[in-house]
């Protein structure tokens, strides 16, 4: 399997991500699809690091882990907060900043 | 045989993703999600990445799939009403999608970049291992490491400040806030490099 | 000290004195408020009398200087001077304009005395003479532009003194607008010289004009005819002349000045100046004549029907400027210039009279409730009868002369103009018939009521103040001279001013007796020089014959006006009836009020109307309104966009990174 087919492999993974996004209303589930596109993401710099031969790409890949771990945090402590405050969980309903 | 396992760890991270943004119940998507991680974790350990797909078992799919899990139970997962507000999202969403995907396969199909039709060169053992990326990390990287644990640390403190009770007045009234009172802390967010204790709250 | 130096001498005094009297209206007592007014005319009068004193010690050819004090504009071909431009014409009209506005400043120093706008119309009246000085002396068509708008103005602001008076505001405005037709047709006169010769000032103009122009050519006939334009609104002749019977709103000694002696003049001087042009356009000298011979026998009809005091004597100042005009005209220069002069002295001084005996009728000036001022004001009707004289032409007055004059160079010419001759004397004979209709009216008969009060208690009389015209109650403060009246009996100043002007009235004539003496014609004969028709001169005999003619005519002219309205009282009022329909359109002013109103006031208000109805309304109101409801429409188009749902902004995030990724697929193919 050359590298191309990983490079596809990322390329779907991550289109998926983005249609969950514009898909789902619940802030959680679209917090996960952020995930997927991180981790297509990070297929695809694994996948170059083996093209091109040396470890700095899965370097990369292991920071944006690390990268992906806080923006997680700190997304559920928002979720928390939305819903301790009785907010909706439904990013449609939460739209007071409007045109 | 490496086909063989390309291809089951393919199917396994798609349909994952597929069951992450198609489930219901927020909880099936977590279990999903970390199907796909898994998945992943297979694939990297076929692109000889041994260290990130213990990270990525360990890590991704041990503690911050963890944290999902806590969130869902706390925060419940109700199903979503099928009608749209947004004109035309539903139709013009999964044109985009489509039209991502392909204008990426294309990109990289017709790629000039001839390294792509290869497996790469030939690797010796070390390639991949914690020692490796060890080293990279501390002398060649050493700078984004450091920067990348300074956010950590900003995360950890963001979110805590994000989910604090507010002592006084606040959005919440006072039926809320004695209910609050019962709910376990345990949603309180962890340092990631392996379990921790979680920090009681004030 | 040379000539120039005197002339703007000339210039300086009265700008200086108005300037002085407007800003120090609030410190300057009332009485030094006037005689800085008087003695900056007088000191004006000094500097022309300097000023040809000095001319007089250069030869005749010699007698003419430009001086300049700055260059008002320099650029692309226009070259402006502030520049004047002296010899014996401009030093002539000076010395008439200073004379007698000095006499009238001295009477105004009496007659408004009691007037709140004292200061005010010093000021004014200052700033008027500057104004006409500047007009006088201008070396180039700019700077007379400037000086007629300044007149112009000085004639809106002292016609409409008494601002909260109604009719004089109304009047005021009339006179303006008139006069700003006439100055459209003197700029354009300008900006076809500038076309056609290239420069604006006279020196190069006049030297130009018959090396470009062959005679009758259709852009020198254009350029006189714009000029006419210009003259006539200022000099009130047909059909431009409907300000000057209303402009009587005004003071009398703005009517005495301004309108009798000095602006109403000023295109007269204009023809007399621009006189190498119309030399070389003898179509639009003949229609200036004709224009004038009409105006002078329009205006004398309607005097004869007239019981405005003040109006009748307007209307007789409108005829006999026909008179100059038609002198200057078909080339009678000297002539018509002087009996400007004359006309000036016993014009001014009628004025002056009939002020101080409206005064006396407590501001009432309808001739049919005046009689018998003669036993109740012995100065006023002396110095009245001696104007009267002279406006007649009664023999040996300086009127007589100067008329004739202009009628006998008239027969001289033959041909065609001997009409003006003719229609000439016939004019002569009705300004002799109405204006001792007027003497007879007011001087003669019992003594009215208020006459008699005036003989018996030495007291004048007080009336209500109230306006005739509109019945609305004066306002003393500004809307009328002030609750009490000054008459000449009663008034040095007022005395010594009339008493002047009368003396220059009867003997101002024997300066210029035909075959004696011929110090004005002398005079201004080098100016005239260039005109082929300057050369005409009427044989000696023919000017006795003309004087004579004259005298049997104004004679003539008394003994009518003597039978009509003294030897029966009845005769005036069965002859109305009799005319009745004649008596009314006299009275009416020939209609020409109406006239106007319906050819051009009312057009002007439609379209007026029309403008804001429509065009404003739906072409520009409509093209403000559209931009900004489509400005409107496009933002609110726009701020949809905003929804505030987060996955529409992602929508569009993802749609431009497809599109841009297109994009680049497709360049780098």
């Amino acid at each position: 399997m050359n590298t191309t087919w990983y490079i596809v492999l990322s390329s779907l993974l991550f289109a998926t991500g983005v249609l969950g996004i514009l898909l789902r209303r619940s802030p959680l589930v679209i917090l996960l699809c952020l995930e997927l596109m991180l981790n297509a993401g990070n297929l695809a710099l694994v996948a170059f690091s083996r093209m091109v031969g040396n470890e700095q790409g899965q370097v990369f890949a292991v920071i944006v882990m690390v990268i992906a771990a806080c923006e997680v945090v700190v997304g559920l402590g928002l979720i928390v907060a939305i819903f301790r405050r009785r907010l909706p969980l439904n990013v449609d309903d939460l739209r007071e900043l409007r045109g | 045989m490496e086909a063989v396992v390309f291809f089951v760890a393919a199917i396994g991270a798609l349909g994952g993703a597929i069951g992450v943004i198609s489930m219901r119940n927020p909880f099936y998507s977590v279990l999903a999600l970390i199907i796909h991680l898994f998945s992943l974790a297979a694939l990297f350990l076929l692109l000889t990445a041994a260290f990130v797909a213990a990270a990525q078992v360990v890590v991704y799919a041990g503690a911050v799939m963890v944290l999902y899990v806590f969130v869902v139970a706390y925060v419940g997962g109700g199903g979503e009403s099928a009608w749209e507000p947004i004109p035309f999202q539903r139709f013009l969403a999964p044109l985009l999608g489509i039209a991502l995907f392909v204008e990426l396969s294309i990109a990289v199909l017709g790629s000039a970049l001839k390294a792509l039709e290869t497996h790469g060169p030939a690797v010796n053992n070390g390639f991949g291992d914690p020692a490796a990326i060890g080293r990279l990390l501390l002398e060649k990287f050493l700078l984004p490491f450091e920067a990348s644990s300074i956010l950590l640390l900003l995360a950890a403190v963001g979110a805590i400040v994000l989910a604090a009770r507010r002592s006084e007045g606040g959005n919440i009234p006072d039926a809320a806030r004695v209910a609050e009172g019962d709910a376990p802390s345990k949603h309180s967010p962890s340092r990631l490099e392996g379990a921790s204790p979680s920090v009681p709250r004030a | 000290m040379s000539v120039s130096f005197w002339a703007w001498l000339v210039l300086l005094f009265p700008l200086l004195g108005s300037i002085v009297i407007a800003l120090g209206y609030r410190a300057l007592p009332q009485k030094a408020a006037g005689m800085i007014g008087t003695a900056a005319i007088g000191l004006s009068f000094a500097c022309g009398v300097a000023a040809l004193l000095s001319l007089l010690g250069e030869s005749p050819d010699a007698r003419h200087h430009a001086s300049s004090l700055w260059d008002y504009a320099s650029v692309a071909g226009l070259d402006i001077k502030l520049g004047i431009y002296l010899d014996q014409l401009s030093v002539f009209m000076v010395l008439v304009v200073t004379g007698v506005s000095t006499l009238i400043h001295l009477y105004s120093y009496g007659y408004m005395q009691s007037d709140e706008g004292y200061h005010r119309f010093f000021s004014y009246l200052n700033f008027f003479v500057f104004s006409m000085l500047l007009l006088v002396l201008a070396g180039n068509f700019v700077l007379l532009i400037v000086g007629w708008a300044f007149v112009g103005f000085a004639s809106y602001a002292l016609i409409s003194f008494w601002y909260r008076r109604e009719t004089a505001t109304r009047a005021g405005m009339k006179a303006f607008v008139i006069n700003v037709v006439g100055d459209i047709g003197l700029v354009l006169a300008a900006f076809l010289i500038f076309r056609e010769l290239g420069s604006f000032d006279y020196g190069e103009v006049f030297a130009k004009a018959p090396e470009v122009f062959s005679v009758n050519e259709w852009s020198v006939t254009a350029i006189c005819l714009l000029l006419l334009v210009g003259a006539f609104a200022k000099s009130a002749q047909l059909p431009l002349h409907t300000w000057l019977p209303d402009a009587m709103e005004g003071p009398t000694p703005v009517s005495s000045l301004i309108h009798a002696a000095t602006m109403v003049t000023a295109g007269v001087y204009l023809i007399a100046r621009t006189h190498v042009l119309f030399v070389l356009a003898p179509t639009a000298a003949d229609i200036a004549a004709f224009v004038g011979l009409a105006t002078l026998l329009v205006a004398a009809t309607i005097a004869l029907v007239m019981t405005d005091l003040k109006r009748a004597i307007a209307y007789s100042t409108m005829s006999q400027i026909g008179y100059m005009v038609v002198g200057v005209s078909i080339g009678a220069y000297g002539a018509g210039m002087f009996h400007l002069m004359t006309h000036a002295f016993f014009k001014a001084l009628l004025f002056m009279a009939a002020g101080s005996i409206i005064a006396a009728m407590a501001n009432e000036q309808n001739i049919d409730k005046m009689s018998g001022f003669g036993k109740a004001m012995r100065f006023t009707s002396v110095t009245m009868l001696c104007g009267g004289l002279a406006l007649a032409a009664f023999p040996l007055t300086s009127g007589f002369f100067s008329k004739d004059e202009i009628l006998a160079y008239a027969g001289a010419r033959g041909g065609m103009y001997l009409i003006f001759t003719v229609l000439g004397y016939f004019g002569a004979f009705l300004t002799a018939i109405y204006t001792f209709r007027l003497i007879f009216r007011v001087l003669g008969g019992e003594p009215c009521a208020e006459a008699r009060e005036l003989i018996d208690t030495g007291h004048i009389h007080h009336a209500h103040p109230f306006n005739p015209a509109t019945g609305e109650e004066e306002d003393t403060d500004v809307g009328f001279p002030g609750p009490e009246h000054h008459i000449a009996e009663q008034s040095a100043p007022m005395r010594a001013a009339m008493g002047v002007l009368a003396l220059l009235a009867l003997v101002g004539g024997l300066i210029q007796v035909p075959g004696v003496d011929n110090v004005v014609a002398n005079w201004l004969d080098p100016v005239f020089a260039d005109s082929p028709l300057a050369a005409i001169h009427p044989s000696t005999e023919w000017s006795w014959i003309g004087l004579g003619i004259g005298a049997v005519t104004s004679l003539a002219g008394i003994w009518v006006a003597h039978w009509l309205y003294v030897a029966n009282p009845e005769r005036p009022r069965a002859l109305e009836a009799r005319f009745q329909g004649l008596h009314d359109f006299l009275f009416r002013k020939w209609y020409f009020d109406e006239a106007i109103d319906v050819l051009v006031v009312r057009p002007a208000l439609a379209v007026g109307r029309f403008a804001n109805r429509v065009f404003e309304r739906f072409v520009v109101d409509g093209l403000v309104t559209g931009t900004e409801e489509t400005v409107r429409g496009a933002g609110g188009l726009v701020s949809r966009v905003q929804n505030g749902f987060v996955r529409s902004y992602a929508l569009l995030l993802i749609a431009g990174f497809a599109g841009l990724a297109l994009y680049f697929l497709l360049s780098s193919s």
